[in-house]
């Protein structure tokens, strides 16, 4: 056991020496193949930890919720549609929503008006979004007025500013009376936005989505999983189009690494052809090179790695984050609670780290099952 | 005494394995720290029922991309250009990738 534990350490001696001999060219390797694990890394550590992030924060919003569609455009829910509903078996609780856009020249940039059904906010005042209080320079005790879109000017008072905990989803949130949102809007009474249902039955969910549609044919349900669905496609896009800006890169390296591994050059034949003449065996000059390509690659995959977490969970993503999370003039401050994805690390494993050593074989046990003196000459 | 380059090599390794499990423990001591953080934005989108995440704010379509209209963003006409810079860094229309249950072709009601 000792011998053999010792044989190994000898042939990794050796291959450290004959790295160290074209020590520029490995390094450079080396370094290149850690930027490429660290880019990959990074890219996939960003995006599952946001896609994380999305379905934590909306696995609690409403189950359903049902739009009224007019000539293919969402329209107002008239009176009379929360009584239909409620006559449907299965559906636990109907909230008709009251939320609309406005869009603030002062800042350029828009924000959502919501009257909350479940928090009272008193006549005249308001709680605002951190982002909306960041931008217009807001604190509780200040007013703010803004023009209607029928032309008349509504002063407020901001009550609160919603926690900044919160501002991935509430940034750009205006939470105002229903009484004040419909006199700012001009909404007429009892109409509302849109309906949120919830069911009593997880599993029925479709079957009431289904019933819905058909005693409705105006209306439109959106399952909480299509809303999942989405964020998880939003960003999956977004990964996907870096991974795509990302490929010349990755085949350069490609390139790089087969060239590197696979065509070895006439001094790498030499040593091979020398060592086979003293008497060493093709199976100790695999072994010779497999150790080489395994160090080469892990140590590059784990340095990669953490490098590229680090960046991402640690300096806050300064690479890939314009791209990666999008901008707005509104643009929430939130720091990204860190996800790792096992499987994920896993297929990055197996795609910078299995090629190489593949790479790396092939090439070797075509040169070492040759007879010493032709590999010499050659 | 001198160290042999094979213990060099495991020792540097070794190091760099105990920082990829350290990312694991990181990971796991900033989950648990963020944890109230993180429930407290869950419990502001149950509360107020909100379905989208504020990330872009320049257009319902991007606002609120869950609850748009079918066939956006590509709204105004079927080969309308986009208006908004986010918009190209959104997914293609939702018909175009499904995202949508075919609830219509479970109703019994005819077109």
């Amino acid at each position: 056991m000792n011998a053999s534990i010792e044989k190994q350490r000898h042939l990794i001696d050796f291959t450290l020496a004959s790295l160290a001999r074209r020590k520029t060219k490995n390094l450079g390797l080396l370094l290149v193949y850690t930027l490429l694990v660290f880019v990959l890394a990074s890219v996939s550590l960003y995006t599952h930890a946001l896609r994380q992030e999305a379905a934590r924060v909306l696995e609690r919003s409403p189950e359903i919720i049902l739009q009224r569609m007019v000539a293919g455009r969402h329209d107002l829910i008239p009176p009379g549609y929360l009584e239909r509903i409620g006559r449907i078996r299965g559906v636990q609780t109907i909230e008709g929503r009251l939320w609309g856009y406005y869009y603030d020249p002062v800042v350029k940039a828009n924000y959502t008006f919501m009257a909350p059904a479940a928090e009272a906010v008193r006549p005249g005042t308001l709680t605002v979004g951190p982002a909306v209080a960041r931008s217009r320079g807001l604190a509780p005790g200040n007013t703010i007025s803004f023009r209607a879109y029928s032309g008349k000017l509504f002063a407020f008072t901001v009550a609160g500013v919603l926690p900044h905990a919160s501002e991935l989803v509430s940034a750009d949130l205006v939470l105002m009376g229903e009484a004040d949102f419909r006199a700012f809007f001009d909404y007429p009474a009892g109409h509302h936005t849109d309906i949120a249902l919830s069911v009593a039955n997880p599993l029925e969910v479709r079957t009431v989505a289904a019933k819905l549609a058909a005693a409705l044919p105006d209306s439109r349900p959106i399952l909480r999983e299509e809303v999942l669905r989405t964020y998880a496609s939003v960003f999956d896009w977004r990964e996907g189009i870096v991974l795509a800006l990302l490929s010349a890169a990755i085949f350069a390296f490609a390139i790089l690494a087969w060239e590197k591994a696979s065509g070895l050059s006439a001094e790498e034949k030499r040593e091979i052809g020398i060592l086979k003449a003293i008497g060493w065996e093709t199976g100790d000059v695999i072994k010779m090179k497999l150790w080489e390509g395994g160090l080469v690659s892990l140590t590059a995959f784990l340095a990669g790695f953490v490098a590229a977490y680090l960046q991402v969970f640690r300096l806050g993503a300064p690479l890939f984050e314009p791209v990666l999370k999008g901008w707005a003039v509104l643009y929430p401050r939130f720091e990204l609670v860190p996800a790792i994805d096992g499987l994920q690390v896993a297929t990055l494993f197996f795609f910078t780290v299995f090629p190489y050593m593949a790479a790396v074989l092939v090439p070797i046990w075509r040169t070492a099952i040759t007879d010493p003196d032709s590999a010499m000459r050659s | 005494m001198k160290l042999r380059p094979s213990s060099l090599a495991f020792v540097a390794l070794g190091l760099a394995a105990a920082g990829f499990a350290a990312t694991f423990l990181d990971a796991a001591w900033l989950r648990s720290r963020d944890a109230p953080q993180l429930a407290e934005r869950g419990a502001l989108a149950a509360r107020l029922g909100l379905t989208d995440l504020a990330l872009f704010t320049e257009a319902r379509y991007t606002r609120h991309p869950s609850q748009a209209d079918l066939h956006s963003a590509f709204q105004d006409h079927p080969v309308a250009l986009e208006h908004f810079p986010t918009g190209s860094l959104l997914p293609p229309p939702a018909a175009l990738i499904a995202h949508h249950e075919r609830l219509d072709r479970k109703t019994a009601a005819s077109d």
